[in-house]
């Protein structure tokens, strides 16, 4: 996990350094490494025979409880934003 | 709506590929996907150094975004329990302690294997890798149905590794920072909820 932030780290840095250049290809390689990165999500769930067997039986629940978990944190969220952009509405 | 479809066509393909085994073993035995995603992280890094107008959006970012992790953590709650309350076979403590996972299936099947049992473990497990796999497939939805802030809340404890890249793909790259201390503080969390809800 650390080493993940840790590359983040170095690439804000060699970004900051080439902060004169067009660097505007990055964007299109993080779409297709997005693309990849799903892919082998993917392959992976695929090959848990634990995750695969187990999908009839309780997968239904897990994926209700799942939505659900999603949906009411970004209700949450959404109502911080709301309240956010009112407040910077009255500043502005 | 578009970008949605690409990326769940992608991960379909991924599993299919998965269960019939039309790769390589050694591409599921290797780390592949961790490389992917520090070069994925690293690629987010360059992107964000190299527009100094991220900096500035930085600072405009209001402080009181600083409860956003509070407020994933209490709507999370609320999902878990109207369905702990309406689902037969899971009651309302089994529901919040798998809903305490946030997303980070590693940690909290684990814990839930533990302290309940293997049945609610690969609940807990299949669970919180659905509540990635939702954030990373529907971002860009999320974004137009809840605002900005929806995918980092759907992501909980991952916004600050796995679904960054794509928080700051469809939320915007001013909110980099907040999705890392947003992980940070969920992940955190996860140990002591889980236990807190399967003692309960």
């Amino acid at each position: 996990m650390f080493t993940v932030i840790l590359f983040m780290i170095g690439g804000m840095c060699i970004g900051y350094l080439l902060r004169k250049k067009d660097l505007n290809s990055v964007h299109k390689i993080i779409i297709i490494l997005i693309w990849l990165l799903l892919f082998l999500l993917g392959v992976e769930v695929g090959s848990d025979r634990r995750i695969i067997q187990n999908l009839a039986a309780l997968g239904l629940d897990s994926l209700i409880i799942a939505l659900a978990c999603v949906l009411g944190s970004c209700a949450t969220a959404a109502i911080l934003w709301k309240f956010i952009q009112k407040m910077e509405r009255k500043q502005s | 709506m578009k970008s949605s479809l690409i990326i769940v066509s992608f991960f379909l393909l991924g599993t299919l590929c998965g269960i019939f085994h039309w790769l390589p073993s050694d591409i599921t035995q290797g780390n592949l996907s961790f490389y992917v995603l520090c070069a994925l992280m690293f690629c987010v890094g360059i992107s964000v150094g190299n527009s100094p107008q991220t900096l500035k959006n930085f600072r405009t970012l209001n402080p009181r975004l600083a409860f956003l992790p509070l407020m994933t953590i209490a709507g999370t709650f609320a999902g878990a329990l109207v369905t702990g309350a309406f689902l037969p076979d899971r009651s309302i403590p089994e529901c919040l302690a798998i809903g305490s996972g946030f997303g980070y299936y590693s940690l909290s099947s684990i814990f839930i294997s533990e302290y309940k049992g293997a049945e609610l473990g690969t609940i807990a497990l299949l669970s919180n890798i659905s509540r990635e796999i939702i954030t990373l497939l529907f971002a860009p939805l999320l974004v137009r149905w809840f605002g900005r802030l929806a995918p980092i809340a759907s992501g909980g404890a991952t916004t600050m590794d796995t679904t960054l890249p794509v928080i700051t793909r469809y939320s915007g790259q001013q909110f980099v920072i907040l999705s890392i201390y947003h992980g940070f503080v969920v992940d955190f969390s996860v140990p002591f909820l889980v236990t807190f809800f399967c003692s309960l």
